[in-house]
């Protein structure tokens, strides 16, 4: 009886195979280059448009880049949000982008479309893995 | 860059959708039909916020 759930167990578990580790990393530094890696040109292309497109649009409406903090717990999710974007995140505070005041009312929309490329990546990242472990074609 | 509030809320919905459909379907034409979906809500959605707050300003 134990072995048999043990058994379905460790059925149900995914393979950790290298590209189950590569892509979903990949994908989190490059949009959609978890999805190019296994040859998935066409919706590769498309996330690395639209999640690169959201975020920079948003620097180009002056939205906030989020620094580490442990102040707000806001400012804390707009941090964790905004890490999602991987390399592009990285490009952003290296290049100090993103750190001036919101003058405009279009300074708001942009902080929100930085976050929300974030937290799209994270589910392009996801998908990424599924795809690696065979769960998704 | 200076974009209307509709014009954000439209590229906004359209970039949204189009990971929404990737991610969360299987199929090519079924990622298509709910990429579609998500964006007609989206839009619908805005609307819909649009004229509850005009019948709330009266």
């Amino acid at each position: 009886m134990a072995n048999s759930s043990i058994a379905k167990k460790n059925a149900a578990a995914p393979e950790i195979s290298t590209i189950s580790i590569v892509a979903p990393a990949l994908g989190w530094l490059i949009p959609g280059a978890g999805h190019l890696i296994q040859k998935r040109w066409i919706r590769g292309g498309l996330l690395l448009i639209s999640i690169g497109a959201m975020f920079v649009l948003g620097l180009m409406m002056n939205g906030r880049v989020y620094k580490p903090n442990g102040g707000d717990i806001l400012d804390i999710l707009g941090f964790v949000g905004d890490l999602g974007a991987g390399g592009l995140y990285i490009f952003a505070r290296a290049m100090e982008l993103g750190g001036g005041p919101a003058a405009r009312a279009t300074a708001d929309y942009g902080k929100v479309f930085i976050i929300v490329a974030g937290l799209l990546n994270f589910i392009s990242v996801a998908d990424a893995y599924h795809i690696a472990i065979g769960k998704k074609p | 860059m200076n974009l209307s509030h509709f014009s954000a809320a439209l590229l906004f919905a359209l970039f949204t959708s189009v990971v929404f459909g990737i991610t969360q379907r299987s199929v090519a034409r079924e990622q298509i039909r709910y990429g579609l979906y998500c964006f007609a809500m989206f839009i619908g959605g805005v609307f819909v916020a649009g004229w509850a707050m005009w019948l709330l300003r009266r």
